[in-house]
């Protein structure tokens, strides 16, 4: 590993270049590395007076940001794992994951606090508080922290053991199927394994411009922040507003000179197809990363040739384990060919295997479970031991974690995607388990019953809510997607929501799943 | 209701809520907020707008808070289109 921590590619950076921009907002306030590192050691003196120890966890509820990237530096130099919320979920999943993460302080951006402090307090967690006013240049934080002379500046206590590779890093929570989102936890070992493969792989240099379009609690933030760091290069972030318009964003990648790209396939899918491209010189643009979701090949193909000039790759890889396969995708993508590109061989950092139900692994060619092994591999779920020790199986002394993918390995020795063994969807690359929408339709006062399935229509997940309503009126689909967007996600939301005399049973008794799909 | 806003009504009904009983989305019915439509059909429905109106749509200068409602798209359609006769 080139460093025992991943803060230390900050420190080390800032001193090699002071001068150099560590991180340019499109709005343009710019923030070098020299003020980046300064930052951070402020928020990481504060949170150590605050009683923040190493192995804690501090939470974030922060617009994407100079802020936000300084924020996340303070919390790993203060020995602390960074928990980061999603600013547009819920107010009370958020609170959820304050409270399960245990976290110690909670940073959050006054837009924020009126709706998220109370839903915290409410499950009885009582973090400290930190209110950053508007994030921007680093100048909110900066606000929010006590300025060199005063008295709440007192030193801080004195820096226990340093951070090393086994240490808690981050904690990204990802949708959980009994209806609490659940912890991965992942260690600096982890991230750093996975940044240094990317160094490898892609060799970014200092004058690279990465974009930071995933948000921060999203896994595919990490590359972004940790390798344009590490290599002295300036991150764009690139707010979810502009993230999300295609008419917008193609011209932002060429007037920023952005030359390294990573994003889930449906922004790409919605740039070739409404971001007019031809109109711009993406010369700047060196690769082009995606992963989070099946690219469906018709739309890749028509991205690949309005974008012939970067070196483009498929990445897989579960939040538990990192990027662990990767799949170069060519300069033309010849016409004749129907299915997406597999999901590839395993990267260096890596190991897989494919496995039957037995645990043991398959005969070259067949289908079965993939597991991966490394050292990007996550600690475990965060408080959920008996969840943990099911994700993992035991072989050859190594701990395999079981993404519940099935794969099937080519000739050629690429994996090729095929679908899941249970019931989780990626929709615009976010991990959606069906029974976090059912456990939240089962609050629901007037339904008595109800099942969640998805579908797919040419590439893209429909997700189908199919109720029974135990009183009349039925809820309108108006009502109950208000209703969902007051309780998920909403990259969650149903896309439809059906209602039954009553849901079709299998002969055990169980509702017939298979039957919905067919029905809808 | 006018043209423009029977027009919308029909394609939100049609894309985004299919069976639902049409009395049921009203002119201020919250699209975005209350969860009917998402960022990607938001797209979806900019195209059809640029479409079926003739405008154009130069970045999300339709905002988000221009597309919430039905009667939000309503003025956002008569200001566009005011200022392409211009």
């Amino acid at each position: 590993m080139t460093a025992g921590s991943l803060h230390e590619f900050l420190v080390r950076a800032a001193g090699r270049t002071p001068d150099a921009v560590a991180v340019e907002e499109l709005e343009g306030f710019r923030l070098t590395y020299a003020e980046l590192d300064r930052l951070s050691d402020r928020l990481c003196d504060h949170l150590r007076r605050q009683g923040v120890e190493r192995g804690d966890r501090v939470a974030l509820c922060l617009t994407k940001s100079a802020d936000a990237i300084a924020a996340i530096f303070g919390i790993l130099k203060a020995g602390a794992a960074y928990v980061p919320l999603d600013p547009d979920a819920p107010a009370a999943r958020d609170a959820l994951i304050v409270q399960d993460s245990g976290a110690r302080v909670l940073l959050v951006e006054s837009a924020y606090e009126a709706a998220l402090v109370p839903e915290v307090r409410a499950t009885g967690a009582a973090p400290s508080l930190l209110v950053v006013p508007r994030a921007g240049g680093g100048r909110g934080l900066s606000a929010a922290l006590p300025v060199a002379a005063s008295d709440a500046a007192l030193p801080p206590p004195p820096a226990g053991p340093p951070v090393g590779p086994a240490d808690l890093a981050y904690i990204l929570y990802t949708s959980g199927s009994t209806g609490r989102p659940k912890g991965v936890t992942l260690t600096h070992g982890n991230g750093i394994s996975f940044v240094d493969w990317c160094s490898d792989e892609f060799r970014p240099c200092g004058s690279e411009r990465f974009s930071l379009h995933p948000p921060l609690h999203f896994d595919m933030s990490i590359s972004d922040v940790f390798l344009s760091i590490k290599h002295g290069a300036t991150i764009v972030p690139i707010d979810p507003r502009t993230g999300r318009d295609p008419f917008t964003l193609g011209k932002v990648i060429a007037e920023r000179r952005l030359s390294f790209w990573i994003s889930v396939p449906s922004i790409l899918a919605m740039l070739a197809e409404h971001g007019h491209l031809e109109r711009y010189d993406f010369s700047a643009l060196r690769c082009l990363l995606f992963a989070g979701e099946v690219f469906p090949i018709a739309k890749l193909r028509r991205l690949r040739e309005l974008l012939p000039g970067p070196r483009m790759y498929n990445l897989y890889g579960p939040t538990e384990t990192n990027v662990c396969t990767f799949q170069e995708i060519p300069d033309r993508i010849p016409p004749e060919r129907a299915t997406p590109f597999p999901i590839g061989r395993a990267c260096g950092h890596a190991a897989t295997r494919v496995t039957g139900p037995d645990g043991a692994d398959v005969e070259p060619g067949a289908e079965g479970e993939l597991c991966v092994a490394g050292p990007g591999v996550m600690r475990g779920y965060w408080n959920l031991p008996e969840r943990t020790a099911q994700a993992f199986l035991a072989a050859d002394g190594r701990r395999w974690y079981r993404t519940g993918d099935i794969v099937r390995e080519a000739e050629d020795g690429a994996l090729e995607f095929l679908g899941r063994r249970d019931r989780m969807v990626k929709r615009h690359g976010y991990r959606i388990e069906l029974g976090e929408i059912e456990a939240a339709l089962g609050d629901h006062p007037a339904i008595s019953e109800s099942a969640v399935v998805a579908t797919s229509d040419g590439g893209d997940v429909r997700i189908r809510a199919v109720c029974h309503a135990g009183t009349e009126p039925r809820p309108s689909a108006v009502e109950m997607k208000a209703w969902f967007a007051s309780r998920l996600p909403r990259y969650m939301i149903p896309d439809t929501v059906h209602f039954l005399d009553a849901l079709p049973r299998t002969s055990t008794g169980k509702v017939d799943l298979q039957r919905l799909k067919e029905l809808f | 209701m006018n043209n423009v806003m029977e027009t919308v009504r029909d394609y939100v009904l049609r894309e985004f809520l299919p069976g639902e009983e049409p009395s049921t989305l009203t002119a201020e019915t919250p699209l975005i907020s209350g969860g009917i439509i998402d960022s990607i059909d938001a797209v979806r429905l900019i195209v059809f707008l640029e479409s079926e109106f003739g405008i154009e749509v130069e970045a999300f200068d339709a905002d988000l808070d221009h597309l919430d409602t039905l009667a939000a798209i309503e003025r956002f359609v008569a200001t566009k289109r005011s200022a392409g006769e211009t």
